[in-house]
C-alpha cells in the first residue's frame, strides 16, 4: 500500500470523509499501464480516477501536461472542471486543469497548445484533432496518464475506436503513457479491458461495491395496457401519482418523439402543477442546460427525458426512475436504474411502464433478465476501416509518415490489433488515390510519396479540411426551429430537415412541450409561432430506435415457451392464451408465420423475433422477392418481434422465401440498391473523407457544398462494386440500420423449420401490429404510380386538360 | 418512346425522362451541363476523389439517347465540361468516346460559365444559337421568346403522402424551356427558388424527369 499526500489525506480527514476502498485499489495500482475501473454511477468514480494525479502533480515539480481526461460529452467535461476546482483550491494544489471542447474559443485553444494545462478535459474529437497539429509531439511530451471517463459508452460506437487510434499516436509519443478506464456496469468488463489497453499490455478489472440490488418492478395501473402503441397515456395518472410520492422522478422514454408527447400529456393531467421539465437532445442547448441547472438546484419534482441523460452528470436527489416502454436493452436498463439514489447503501428504485400489452411480457422479461445479473451486449467487432482511413488523413496532417511505422502503431491499439497489412494498405490507397479499380486523379493524388518513401500532403492546405471533418458522429440534417418574432427570436430546438420537408404552413407540432405552428423556412430555419389551441401533429425526432437485444428476445420466446404466465398481469396471460388457442405461440427454434386475409387483402405475419432493424430488412427482401413471384405486396411494418406484409395475393407456400440462401441473395442483389444501404454508405463514406460534411466556403456560405451521396453509390455499384467504401458498407450492413447478422442468427435459428398458419382473421398477437407506425410502401412501381396520380391531380386542380 | 410533348413557339419539342430535349421535326438533341470531368477538377481543387466514373455514365446516357433518338444534331447547352482544365484533362478513352458520337452528325457546344472559351473538340463552338423559330443558348434572357436554356439544374419536388419526391426537372412556358442538368455529378436548384420563380411565367410547368417523366404546374414557394 502507498502513501497518500499528507495534504490529501488530511482533506479527507477535515472532512470527514473516508477514502472508498475502490479508490484506496485504484491508487495502489497507479503504475499500472492499464486499469478499468467498473463502478455504478456516482460513488467517487470520478475521484478515483484523478486521485494518483493529485498525488503525482501536488509538489508542483511537474511542467506541462500530465493527465488527459477524456469523457463523451462536452458537458462532462466541464462538469468535471467545476468538481475538480474545488478540492484542488481547498487543497491549494500548484495545479491548472482546462477543458478544451467544440465550444472552446479559438483563442484559448491556441494558447492550450503553447502553454497546455497540467490536465486537460476533452473529448475523442478534439483530441483527434490535437493529434493532427505539427506540434503535437511537443504538446503531449510529458504526458503521464490518461483517463477516459463513461468508456463503456464509447466503446459502443466509433467513437471509441477513433479514441483508441488517437491514443496508439499518443503513445508513441509519450511511451510512459498510462491509461485509466472508468465503466458502468457492463456485461463484459473483459472486452472493455482489451478494447482500452495497449496491445499486448495487460489490463487489470477493479469492481467497485455495486451497493444492494435495485428495487425494480412493473408499475401497477388500474386501467391495463392497450393492444398497440407507444404512448402510454394510459399510465399517466399513476405516473403522477409515483412522482408526488418521491423527491424526483426521471422518467425515461426510448425516443425524442415519445418523450414530447409524454410530456404534453402530462401537463394536461397535472392538476397540481407539480414542476415538471423535459431534456432530450432536440431541444436547444441553453434549454437544456436550464432544466440542468434547475434539476441541481432541486426546482424539478420530475424530468421527462431521454438517452441524452444516460451519461454523466450528477443528479444528486433522484429517488425514483421510470422507464416508459420497453426497455429494449438489459444492460441500458441498469444503467439508468443506476440513475436513482446515489446514495451509499440505499437500493436505486425504478418502475417499468410498458406502453402496451407485448411490451408487458418484455418488460417481464426484462426483470428477470436484471434479477439474474445477466447483461446483453453484442461482440464488439473488428476496429472499422473507414476510422481508420480518417485517422490516417488525420497522421498525414501532422506531417510526413512511414507506412510501415503508422500500420505497427495503428496496431497496438485494441480494436485494431487484428488488422491486416492487406486491409491497411487498402485503406492507404484510398486515402491517396481515391483507391479506384480506374485509376485517376495521378496528379491529383491526396497523399503523395516522397524521396524518401514518407507519405505526405500533395497539398498541405488539404490539412484544414481534414481537420474540420474530424468525427465519427453522424448527426442527421437538422434544421432550427425558432419562434417567428421579431428577428433572430430563441431557437426552440430543430427537427430532422425530413421531418420539415412534410410539413406545411399551418400544421402543428410538438417541441419542448409546447404546440407550435408551422409558419414558414426562413434560411434553413423553421419559423413557428405558438398555439394551444390544435392537436399537434407528431414531431418525427430522429431519436434512435434501438431495437430490442438478442438476450431479450430469446427470453420472451423463453417465456412463450415454458407456458408460465404466473409473473403476468391477467389481461396479457389471457391474451397469449387466445393466441395460443386460434392460433400458435412463436418459438425460439421455429418460424411462425400466420397468413389470414383483413380488409380485404392478404395479411402475413412473420415472426422472426430478430429486432427491429432485422424484421424491416426482412420485409424490404419479402416484398421483393414477393414482387418477383406476382404476389402483388403492396406494404408492410416491422416491430422488434414480428413482420406483417399485406398485399392482393396470399402466400402460398413461405418456405422458400425464407431460406438463407434465398435472404443473402436478396442483401446482395436488389437490397444493395435500397435506402438503408444508401444511409449506410453515407454514414463510412463521410468518416472515410469521401464526403466532406464541413468545406471553408460552405461555412463561408452557409450552404452544403456535398455531393449527393446516393448518386456517388449508385455510381461505385454500377462500375466499381468492389470498392473499398462498398466493402466497408457490406460490412456495415450486418449490424446497424441493416442489421443481416440477426437475419442469418434467426435462419441458423429456425433451420427450415416453418409453421406456416392459415387462418380466416387477424390473430390476437398480430392485431397490433395493424396499429403500427412506420408503414413501408413497397416501391417499385408503386412511386411512378403515385406521381403520376399526382400530377393528374395537381393539372386537373389547375384546370388542366390532362387528355394527352 | 418515354416523354412528355409540348410546344414552344410553335415547334414541337419532347422532353425526354433522361433529362435530354428532342425536337423531332428537326432531328435536334439537346442536352445541358453536362459537366464532363467534374470528378477531376474536384480533384484538382480540393484533393477530394470523388469516384472517376462520372465522365462515363454521363456519356453512356447520352449515346442511349442518340442511338434511340438517331439525332442528325446534338447541341450541348453550355457548362458541357466542368471547367477549361476538365475540357483539357479528358483521358484519352473518353475523348475518342465523343468522337465517336460526333461522327455522322452536327455538334454544337454551346460556351456555358463553366467552359466559357474554345476548347479542343471537334464541332462548332458558339455563344448561342439561332435555329428559326427557337434560340439556344446557355443562361436565359429575360424577355426573350422561343428560348430553350440551361445552366439553373432546376428540379421540383412533389410531396405525396408524406413522402418528397424530388426529380430534375424541365420547366416551361409560352417563352422559354430550362433544361435540367444531364451530367452525373451535378446539383439541382429546386423550383422555388427566387431566380427561376422569377423568370417563369406563373403558369409555368414542370416535368420531372425519371422512369416515366410526369408534368405538373411548377412548384413554387408559398407565401
Amino acid at each position: 500500500m502507498r502513501d497518500l499526500p499528507p495534504v490529501i489525506t488530511n482533506w479527507f480527514a477535515e472532512r470527514g470523509w473516508d477514502i472508498h476502498p475502490h479508490q484506496r485499489a485504484m491508487y495502489d495500482r497507479a503504475d499500472a499501464p492499464a486499469l478499468l475501473l467498473i463502478a455504478p454511477t456516482g460513488g467517487g468514480k470520478t475521484l478515483a480516477g484523478f486521485l494518483p494525479t493529485l498525488a503525482e502533480l501536488h509538489n508542483g515539480d511537474h511542467d506541462g501536461l500530465h493527465t488527459l481526461y477524456i469523457s463523451p460529452l462536452k458537458a462532462l467535461a466541464a462538469d468535471i472542471r467545476r468538481n475538480l476546482a474545488q478540492p484542488i483550491a481547498e487543497m491549494a494544489l500548484p495545479i491548472r486543469v482546462e477543458d478544451r471542447t467544440g465550444d472552446t474559443p479559438a483563442s484559448r485553444k491556441k494558447r492550450q497548445r503553447a502553454d497546455p494545462p497540467h490536465i486537460l478535459l476533452t473529448t475523442p474529437e478534439s483530441l483527434a484533432l490535437l493529434t493532427s497539429y505539427e506540434d503535437a509531439p511537443r504538446m503531449f511530451a510529458g504526458v503521464q496518464r490518461v483517463i477516459i471517463d463513461e468508456i463503456h459508452a464509447l466503446s459502443e460506437s466509433k467513437r471509441g475506436d477513433q479514441l483508441m487510434l488517437a491514443l496508439s499516436r499518443m503513445q508513441a509519443m509519450c511511451p510512459g503513457l498510462r491509461r485509466v478506464g472508468l465503466s458502468a456496469t457492463v456485461d463484459d468488463p473483459a472486452a472493455i479491458a482489451r478494447f482500452m489497453a495497449r496491445h499486448p499490455d495487460p489490463c487489470e478489472i477493479l469492481h467497485a461495491d455495486p451497493g444492494p440490488p435495485a428495487d425494480i418492478r412493473m408499475l401497477q395501473t388500474d386501467a391495463p395496457p392497450p393492444w398497440a402503441g407507444a404512448g402510454a397515456n394510459y399510465a399517466i395518472p399513476a405516473v403522477l401519482d409515483q412522482v408526488r410520492r418521491h423527491r424526483t422522478t426521471l422518467i425515461f422514454h426510448n425516443t425524442r418523439a415519445q418523450a414530447e408527447i409524454f410530456f404534453h400529456n402530462m401537463w394536461l393531467a397535472n392538476e397540481d402543477t407539480l414542476p415538471i421539465g423535459i431534456h432530450h437532445g432536440s431541444l436547444d442547448r441553453d434549454q437544456r442546460q436550464n432544466v440542468e441547472a434547475a434539476m441541481v438546484r432541486g426546482d424539478l419534482r420530475a424530468i421527462v427525458c431521454t438517452g441524452s441523460l444516460d451519461l454523466g452528470i450528477d443528479w444528486g436527489d433522484v429517488d425514483l426512475v421510470i422507464q416508459i416502454g420497453a426497455p429494449k436493452n438489459v444492460k441500458r436498463l441498469v444503467q439508468r436504474i443506476g440513475r436513482a439514489n446515489h446514495r451509499y447503501n440505499a437500493p436505486s428504485k425504478a418502475l417499468l411502464v410498458p406502453a402496451n400489452r407485448f411490451e408487458v411480457v418484455e418488460c417481464v422479461a426484462a426483470l428477470e433478465a436484471v434479477r439474474d445479473g445477466t447483461l446483453d451486449g453484442e461482440p464488439r467487432g473488428d476496429g472499422p476501416l473507414d476510422v481508420l482511413c480518417q485517422h490516417i488523413l488525420i497522421a498525414a496532417c501532422a506531417g510526413p509518415f512511414d507506412a510501415s511505422a503508422l500500420y505497427h502503431e495503428v496496431i497496438t491499439s485494441g480494436p485494431y490489433h487484428g488488422l491486416s497489412r492487406e486491409d491497411f494498405d487498402a485503406c492507404l490507397d484510398f486515402c491517396a488515390t481515391g483507391g479506384y479499380a480506374l485509376r485517376a486523379y495521378d496528379r491529383w493524388q491526396r497523399l503523395k510519396q516522397d524521396a524518401a518513401g514518407l507519405w505526405a500532403l500533395r497539398d498541405p492546405r488539404a490539412a484544414q479540411r481534414i481537420r474540420m471533418n474530424i468525427g465519427t458522429i453522424q448527426d442527421t440534417d437538422t434544421l432550427k426551429v425558432r419562434l417567428r418574432r421579431q428577428r433572430g427570436g430563441k431557437p426552440l430546438g430543430e427537427v430532422e430537415e425530413a421531418f420539415a420537408a412534410t410539413l406545411t404552413p399551418g400544421d402543428t407540432f410538438l417541441i419542448g412541450g409546447q404546440i407550435v405552428r408551422y409558419e414558414g423556412l426562413r434560411e434553413l430555419v423553421v419559423e413557428v409561432t405558438r398555439r394551444a389551441d390544435k392537436k399537434p401533429k407528431i414531431a418525427t425526432f430522429a431519436g434512435t430506435k434501438f431495437a430490442t437485444s438478442t438476450q431479450l428476445s430469446a427470453r420472451i420466446l423463453e417465456i412463450f415457451r415454458t407456458r408460465d404466465w404466473s409473473a403476468l398481469p391477467r389481461h396479457t396471460a389471457e391474451w397469449l392464451d387466445i393466441q395460443r388457442s386460434v392460433s400458435r405461440l412463436p418459438e425460439a427454434d421455429r418460424l411462425l408465420i400466420e397468413s389470414y386475409p383483413h380488409d380485404g387483402q392478404a395479411h402475413t405475419c412473420i415472426y422472426g423475433f430478430a429486432g427491429r432493424n432485422a424484421q424491416q430488412t426482412l420485409g424490404l427482401i419479402v416484398t421483393k422477392r414477393m414482387e418477383e413471384l406476382g404476389l402483388n405486396p403492396l406494404g408492410f411494418v416491422a416491430t422488434d418481434y414480428a413482420t406483417l406484409i399485406w398485399g392482393l395475393d396470399p402466400i402460398d407456400d413461405p418456405a422458400p422465401l425464407f431460406d438463407v440462401q434465398t435472404l443473402r441473395r436478396g442483401l446482395d442483389t436488389w437490397l444493395a440498391g435500397n435506402a438503408v444501404m444508401k444511409r449506410t454508405f453515407r454514414a463510412s463514406a463521410t468518416i472515410a473523407g469521401l464526403i466532406e460534411r464541413n468545406t471553408p466556403s460552405a461555412r463561408k456560405s452557409g450552404r452544403q457544398a456535398t455531393f449527393s451521396s446516393d448518386i456517388l453509390y449508385d455510381t461505385l455499384l454500377k462500375y466499381d462494386p468492389d470498392h473499398l467504401m462498398m466493402q466497408i458498407t457490406r460490412q456495415e450492413a450486418r449490424r446497424g440500420l441493416v442489421d443481416f447478422g440477426r437475419i442469418e442468427e434467426m435462419a441458423a435459428r429456425i433451420d427450415g423449420r416453418i409453421d406456416h398458419v392459415r387462418l380466416p382473421r387477424v390473430t390476437p398477437l398480430a392485431a397490433p401490429m395493424l396499429l403500427e407506425m412506420g408503414r413501408v410502401p413497397v416501391r417499385g412501381s408503386a412511386e411512378e404510380r403515385l406521381l403520376a396520380q399526382e400530377a393528374e391531380r395537381l393539372l386537373t386542380t389547375a384546370g388542366i386538360d390532362v387528355t394527352p | 418512346m418515354n416523354k412528355i410533348s409540348f410546344t414552344l413557339a410553335g415547334s414541337r419539342l419532347d422532353a425526354l425522362g433522361s433529362g435530354a430535349l428532342w425536337w423531332g421535326d428537326q432531328g435536334i438533341l439537346c442536352v445541358s451541363d453536362l459537366h464532363l470531368g467534374k470528378s477531376e477538377r474536384v480533384a484538382r481543387r480540393s484533393g477530394q476523389a470523388l469516384p472517376p466514373y462520372d465522365t462515363r455514365d454521363t456519356l453512356n446516357r447520352l449515346a442511349a439517347d442518340i442511338a434511340r433518338t438517331q439525332a442528325r444534331t446534338v447541341i450541348c447547352l453550355g457548362d458541357s465540361f466542368d471547367d477549361l482544365d476538365a475540357a483539357r484533362s479528358l483521358p484519352e478513352d473518353e475523348r475518342l468516346w465523343i468522337i465517336r458520337l460526333q461522327a455522322g452528325r452536327r455538334w454544337v457546344w454551346i460556351e456555358g460559365n463553366h467552359d466559357p472559351g474554345p476548347i479542343k473538340m471537334g464541332g462548332t463552338h458558339l455563344a448561342e444559337l439561332p435555329q428559326a423559330p427557337l434560340i439556344f443558348r446557355h443562361i436565359a434572357a429575360p424577355g426573350a421568346s422561343g428560348e430553350v436554356s440551361g445552366h439553373y439544374h432546376p428540379k421540383a419536388s412533389l410531396r405525396i403522402r408524406g413522402r418528397q419526391i424530388t426529380r430534375p426537372a424541365f420547366l416551361f412556358d409560352t417563352d422559354r424551356v430550362i433544361l435540367p442538368a444531364y451530367g452525373t455529378y451535378t446539383g439541382g436548384l429546386r423550383s422555388t427558388a427566387h431566380e427561376l420563380s422569377h423568370l417563369m411565367r406563373p403558369e409555368a410547368r414542370a416535368i420531372l424527369t425519371g422512369p416515366t417523366p410526369h408534368m405538373v404546374p411548377m412548384p413554387r414557394a408559398r407565401q
